[in-house]
């Protein structure tokens, strides 16, 4: 036989890689035609669990499937029949389904008639029957999808994994199914292309036939625009720097041919995967706004740190007078407290920093809470000691007070985790108007601190500048095209 | 005033913005510049000066947005650096005006668009103009050909007479950046009108056709939408030599554009329209009309075009029965052409038949 040896989206390398990615307990050295050597390690030492055989699923069973089962049953009794030869089936759900059938409990299965099994898919179309056991599917788990991902991915070192989604089981056509969906955003992935998409059935990368599989057709379904992905119209493949994941495990995937290239389109199939996307969507449409916030308190921060002390010094050096005093001014382009937070990770430690720019007009003082992973805070090596530590993980600081225009540098540490298990800080504070708060989310009300909740009374909204309010509009703003010219 | 002491206003103009500057930070303001609205909802029909002006709506360049901010630090920096240039009688492109900023650290144009966009706006505020900031734009070398006399002053400071037909080459006489009287006088001529022409192609070819000598006229090349010096030179023509001015560009959005801001003024220098529009200037074509008329080879719109067509209908300056017809009769064909795409019907027709039609239906030849 002769081939080709071929490069690209559809390629052998290609395949190993996305087979790495699924597949994270599996080590793969692969050595092209070239010579060149591509190894991808694990990324964990821990095996999936083997998965466990069982019975079909009465739910969505095909009419001709069921009158087979139930010619060659060894049971005598449709009740037993229900019982023993399907999957989540007890006797009180069997005895239901036959009423629900209007068949005998007693009826022989071997002489069931194509009227009477007919009756039965009915019944059991109305009878709610539990969802098969997870264990008869080979998930991989949200932190191992995110694992591989990362693993495989390192070189374009993207900007944010979204937590991946794994949904519980659902039934197709009596086979229990399950879908986990991961997406990943930014960094070296091209802007201006339409989202990678990576197909998976039972741990295995669908290269060929994207087009008539039921993952891209419920990808192109979803209105991506509500997620932060460009989309024409709110269908079709979404554009922007992702990779869309989604791994569809079965104990029988629909394949739309024997080639197994695509998973064919069964509505319970696409429902759960669109389900998993939104899930999936969503944590990346939190992740794109919170660095929309950040962007633009970077800008202001540029502005008041950078740009208007230059400005002073300018205009002062050419009038050749003093350099006057920002504060009045820097205070009025922010008004508001910020809260910066970095980790770096270093020798199984994880040290947060966290400043605290004030940039009102006035002095605070407050307190500011963090939740960490569970007794990992190692109280000795925090910059400030905190005021209260809940549960091991609750943790609470009193802050001194910041005069107007102060920076303040709180830091505490971490230890026992992965370098993975701990990235972003949420913080929150109590004993401030969270209106004037950028960097941090007002306390939340299930917190339980006495005395550190935030009290309505300081709540006014700040008042508007009477000067801003009868303000012209910006004239970067205008947004037009100036140029009469192309 | 003479040139020196337009110069020397310009300075104290913008010391006047820099002083502002000071003053709102000392005063703990958020600084702020305020100026016309530079868009198409504010421009004004004058009818003092049958152009069109920026309207009274005003937008602030804030330091509350980093755009603003910056653009209010660049303005001190750009006004040390005209306020040296006159020092030292040295002038800049705005080109190099742009390169100059490279050793402004922070306050540096990102793009040569910054920094032309920050001399117009400086142009507006001041109510100077930018060669008063000693700033010229790059040569431009759009072309004139045709019986006129013109004494221009050299840079030695020689002046020159040339007719702009015998004495110059086939490429004809360079416009300079600046046609001001001081440097470029209008002697005379014995031209019926002015043609001005967007392509080099077409140019060319009523040079070769020798249309200037047959039909009397002053050719101009616009060179695409035509820089400043070239409306200015027009406009003197218009106003010195009682000279009737016809444009003559493909048929496209983009040409009817370039008619707008020959006759009626442009959106981005609406603040000079007054001196840099022609407002007696007539549209010859080609008109959407002319594609059917003359069934003219075309191309099919892009979806640019259509976009930039029916921004146009939401321009003020097209608000008339004439070009709303003309525009949508564009947007029903879904096709523009080009001015050569006369050529179809030979390489005289345009001069022996498209341009005496259409001229002597505005009674300015006679066939």
């Amino acid at each position: 036989m002769n081939g080709r040896y071929v490069n690209g989206r559809q390629s052998v390398y290609e395949y190993l890689r996305q087979t790495a990615i699924v597949n994270p307990h599996a080590r793969i050295t692969f050595i092209d035609p070239d010579g060149k050597r591509h190894f991808f390690d694990r990324a964990t030492d821990v095996l999936p669990p083997r998965t466990k055989e069982i019975k079909p699923h009465p739910d969505g069973i095909e009419l001709g499937t069921l009158m087979n089962m139930a010619k060659a049953t060894k049971e005598r009794s449709l009740v037993k029949f229900l019982q023993n030869d399907f999957n989540r089936v007890s006797e009180r759900v069997a005895r239901e389904i036959c009423s629900a059938s209007m068949l005998p409990e007693t009826t022989r299965p071997s002489q069931m008639t194509l009227e009477s099994c007919k009756k039965l898919l009915d019944g059991i179309g109305q009878v709610k029957i539990m969802a098969p056991q997870v264990d008869c599917l080979s998930p991989i788990g949200g932190n191992l999808i995110r694992k591989g991902l990362k693993h495989v991915l390192d070189d374009v070192k993207p900007e944010f994994y979204a937590p991946p989604v794994t949904r519980d089981p659902k039934v197709h056509s009596g086979n229990p199914f399950l879908v986990e969906v991961g997406i990943v955003y930014g960094g070296g992935l091209p802007r201006d292309q339409t989202v990678q998409i990576y197909r998976f059935a039972n741990r295995v990368p669908l290269l060929y036939q994207q087009g008539a599989c039921v993952i891209t057709k419920a990808i192109e379904n979803t209105d991506w625009r509500r997620y932060g992905l460009e989309q024409r119209g709110g269908s079709g493949i979404p554009f922007g720097p992702a990779i869309i994941l989604v791994h569809v495990a079965s104990t029988k995937i629909p394949f739309t041919s024997e080639a197994k290239e695509a998973i064919s389109s069964i509505p319970q199939i696409q429902e759960e995967i669109e389900l998993a996307l939104k899930a999936c969507g969503r944590h990346l449409k939190t992740h794109l706004n919170k660095r929309e916030q950040k962007n633009k308190t970077r800008a202001k921060f540029e502005i008041v740190q950078e740009i208007i002390p230059l400005m002073a010094e300018k205009t002062a050096g050419i009038l050749g007078k003093p350099v006057p005093d920002l504060r009045g001014t820097i205070t009025k382009i922010m008004d508001v407290v910020w809260i910066d937070s970095s980790v770096t990770f270093e020798k199984g430690r994880h040290k947060v920093d966290v400043t605290i720019y004030n940039y009102t007009p006035k002095q605070q003082r407050f307190s500011i809470h963090t939740i960490v992973p569970n007794g990992c805070l190692d109280e000795k090596r925090c910059s400030l000691a905190p005021s209260e530590v809940k549960d091991g993980e609750k943790v609470s600081w009193e802050l001194p007070r910041i005069t107007s225009t102060e920076i303040y540098k709180l830091s505490y540490e971490l230890s026992g985790l992965d370098a993975e298990a701990y990235q972003d800080v949420d913080l929150y504070v109590s004993g401030i108007n969270p209106v004037y708060v950028m960097g941090a989310d007002p306390l939340p009300g299930d917190w339980d601190v006495e005395g550190l909740n935030y009290t309505e009374s300081e709540a006014a909204e700040p008042e508007p500048d009477p000067e801003e309010a009868e303000e012209e509009p910006d004239y970067d703003e205008s947004g037009e095209d100036l140029n009469d010219d192309q | 005033m003479t040139t020196s002491e337009r110069n020397n206003e310009a300075v104290r103009r913008l010391y006047a913005i820099s002083e502002s500057i000071y003053d709102q930070l000392e005063q703990g303001k958020i600084p702020k510049m305020v100026l016309p609205l530079r868009t198409k909802a504010n421009i004004r029909f004058d009818k003092k000066s049958n152009v069109w002006k920026y309207g009274s709506q005003k937008g602030a360049r804030s330091a509350k947005k980093v755009q603003g901010a910056m653009m209010l630090l660049r303005t001190s920096y750009m006004l040390e650096l005209i306020r040296d240039m006159i020092n030292n009688n040295r002038s800049s492109t705005l080109r190099e005006a742009y390169y100059i900023s490279e050793g402004w650290g922070k306050a540096k144009f990102h793009s040569q668009d910054e920094s032309n966009m920050l001399a117009e706006d400086l142009e507006i505020v001041t109510q100077c103009l930018r060669e008063d900031f000693k700033l010229r734009p790059e040569e431009d070398g759009a072309r004139v050909i045709g019986d006129l006399n013109i004494v221009e002053t050299d840079r030695k400071g020689k002046r020159k007479a040339l007719n702009c037909r015998d004495d110059v080459g086939d490429s004809g006489y360079g416009i300079p950046y600046n046609v001001e009287k001081e440097k470029v006088e209008l002697v005379s001529t014995s031209a019926k009108f002015v043609i001005a022409i967007e392509t080099g192609g077409m140019f060319d070819r009523l040079v070769e056709n020798g249309f200037d000598e047959s039909e009397d006229a002053i050719l101009v090349h616009l060179k695409g939408q035509p820089a400043r010096s070239t409306r200015r030179f027009i406009k003197r023509l218009n106003d010195e030599m009682n000279l009737p001015v016809v444009v003559f560009t493909d048929g496209d959005p983009w040409s009817f554009r370039i008619y707008a801001s020959v006759a009626y003024g442009a959106i981005k220098t609406a603040h000079l329209s007054e001196y840099l529009a022609t407002p007696s200037a007539e549209f010859i074509g080609i008109t959407a009309s002319d594609i059917e008329a003359y069934d003219l080879p075309t191309d099919k719109l892009t979806d640019m075009d259509v976009r930039a067509l029916n921004a146009e209908l939401k321009d003020p300056r097209f608000n008339t029965g004439y070009w709303r017809t003309e525009i949508e009769t564009m947007l029903k064909l879904g096709k523009k052409a080009e001015q050569q795409a006369l050529a179809k019907y030979g390489l005289d027709y345009v001069t022996s038949t498209y341009l005496p039609e259409k001229l002597s239906h505005l009674g300015i030849m006679r066939k």
